[in-house]
């Protein structure tokens, strides 16, 4: 596993994709610090935290679009599959590696706190119960994307499609809204991952949401090793 | 020491290896040939674990490739047909990555420097792996392989794209690895497997089609009491007067070997010497022998024979089929 997560943040590094996607994070979220609090003259941050969820749905696929669907399109998972380690560790080396990054993007939400408190005093409790909830959330979207990047050999198939299943995700509480059906309503309202998130940036830390979060990333995460079990065995 | 039985690969209806069993002794070179899509890469991406097989065993120093794969695959180092490569790191941070992955124990620079120099990329060592040239790259290949030092090295194709020069560099290498590891190499060309291997497995269409030493193919194929003989004439004719002789069992036209000159395999009845009889016939007819052999056949024929199967040689109206052959 070791071998792997290095092997994969030096790639992010070596590629474009770290400078990509940290720099394109750190516009978005210093956009919708600014507008939350500086120019709204308010110290509460958690405005930033709600609409950054759609920025992870646009962000995510990009860190997971090759971790898998590139290895195959260059017979590298050749090299991977053929070496004396388990699936799990190559499916959690690259999930790791993918963690690392998405948690060096959020910490800079510490950043803004320190800025803003130079102008007032600011919760810092909400605002860790905030990042941990990014932390969540990434953890969730993460698997789901490198679940997505195992399938295909496309690196755009699979951002697209990551990126159309987050969106889903996303639209799951417009969804049940429009059907009429109280249990399937309670259903999808249960599954809703914003509702969950928003909980956090009001600051209820409520622990059936993490494990919520955490149950997503497991899941996914079995699913992609079975994808290499069942590609072994089929 | 490696084992395997039965074993068989199914894409959805297509049986790409069918039911193939054989061994492989320790310190053993043995080298798989068959023409292409005739399932050696499939053979060898089951023995290393790559894909699981739809039925069969393989076995590797006595462990199940999908009992227990991590300890089976810590035995093998495999160079796959593309060489599993990741461009964008340089030769160095790439065999120090196989070196972790491979969990080894072994003292890591000197190990790596042992091996960069054994496949002579030492000169390229801080370069990225996308600005080598295909030879580089393949050689980089085979130094992923032989991190560990793994008592088996399965090596597909692993002359190809290289020049001249490179093919026998390698081929050097790779005997000089068969003294202290076992090898299986796969190739479809015959003087590769001639020049480096022990013994050769001939696969055709997932079948085991021949197994064992060079000498003993060429034996088992050709059989003691034949002769072939290259002459002039038209072939149905030619055919017809060699079949008149009287000791002789069976005549075949094995295939146009030069223009308007075609080989006969004449097979004589009970190891009866048949050469002057066919001699004889030829000469009364106005024909020419162009040339004459007693049973041997070089690797090529017998490759020929058993891969592209008896009835496509022996058809005599087939002009396009014995192009092949000629061509091959």
């Amino acid at each position: 596993m070791g071998a792997i997560y290095r092997r994969e943040m030096g790639s992010f590094f070596s590629s474009s994709i770290a400078y990509v996607f940290l720099a394109v994070f750190y516009l978005f979220s210093g956009y919708f610090f600014y507008l939350a609090t500086i120019k709204s003259s308010s110290a509460d941050i958690s405005g930033m935290f709600s609409s950054l969820f759609l920025v992870l749905v646009f962000l995510i696929p990009i860190l997971t679009m090759k971790l898998f669907s590139e290895e195959k399109k260059q017979k590298t998972d050749q090299g991977l599959l053929t070496a004396p380690v388990s699936l799990a560790s190559i499916v959690l080396g690259k999930y790791f590696a993918a963690m690392t990054l998405y948690t060096i993007a959020v910490s800079v939400v510490f950043i803004h706190g320190i800025i803003l408190s130079f102008f007032g005093s600011i919760a810092w409790g909400s605002l860790v119960s905030n990042w941990l909830a990014l932390i969540l959330l990434g953890f969730a979207f993460t698997s789901v994307g490198l679940f997505i990047s195992s399938l295909t050999e496309n690196q755009v198939v699979s951002a697209v499609a990551s990126f159309v299943v987050l969106m889903l995700f996303y639209m799951i509480d417009v969804i049940s809204g429009l059907i009429n059906i109280e249990f399937i309503q309670k259903i999808l309202s249960s599954l809703s991952f914003y509702t969950r998130y928003y909980e956090f940036t009001c600051g209820i830390f409520n622990m059936a949401s993490v494990l919520f979060f955490v149950s997503v990333a497991v899941i996914f995460n079995f699913l992609t090793v079975r994808v290499f079990e069942k590609r072994r065995w089929s | 020491m490696i084992e395997v039985k039965n074993l068989t690969k199914n894409y959805g209806t297509r049986q790409a290896v069918k039911g193939i069993s054989f061994e492989v002794n320790d310190g053993e070179i043995l080298g798989l040939l068959g023409p292409n899509g005739a399932g050696k890469s499939t053979t060898m991406n089951m023995l290393t674990g790559y894909i699981s097989s739809t039925s069969g065993t393989a076995e590797i120093n006595g462990v199940d490739i999908l009992d227990n794969p991590i300890k089976a695959k810590s035995y093998i180092g495999y160079l796959p047909e593309i060489p599993p490569l990741y461009v964008d790191m340089t030769v160095k941070s790439y065999l120090n990555f196989i070196y972790d992955l491979k969990k080894c124990k072994l003292p890591r620079k000197q190990h790596i420097s042992d091996v960069c120099s054994l496949c002579r990329i030492t000169d390229v060592y801080d370069r990225l792996i996308k600005n080598l040239s295909k030879g580089y790259r393949q050689r980089v290949g085979l130094a992923q392989a032989l991190i560990n030092n793994p008592p088996i090295l399965i090596l597909d194709e692993p002359t190809v794209g290289l020049d001249p020069k490179q093919i026998l560099e390698i081929r050097t290498l790779i005997k000089k690895l068969g003294r202290n590891h076992t090898v299986i190499i796969s190739s479809h060309i015959l003087s590769e497997i001639q020049a480096v291997c022990d013994r050769v497995i001939v696969i055709n269409k997932g079948t085991v089609q021949a197994d064992g030493t060079i000498e003993e193919l060429s034996k088992a194929v050709t059989g003691e009491n034949k002769v072939v003989v290259r002459v002039d004439g038209p072939r149905a004719d030619v055919l017809q007067a060699l079949r008149l002789i009287p000791d002789v069992k069976s005549v075949e036209a094995v295939m146009e070997r030069e223009n308007g000159l075609f080989d006969y395999e004449v097979e004589g009845k009970e190891n009866d010497d048949i050469r002057i009889a066919v001699n004889d016939v030829i000469k009364e007819h106005g024909w020419n022998i162009m040339m004459m052999s007693i049973g041997t056949m070089n690797l090529e024929d017998i490759f020929l024979k058993i891969t592209m199967g008896e009835d496509v040689v022996r058809t005599p109206d087939s002009p396009s089929e014995n192009k092949k052959g000629g061509d091959k």
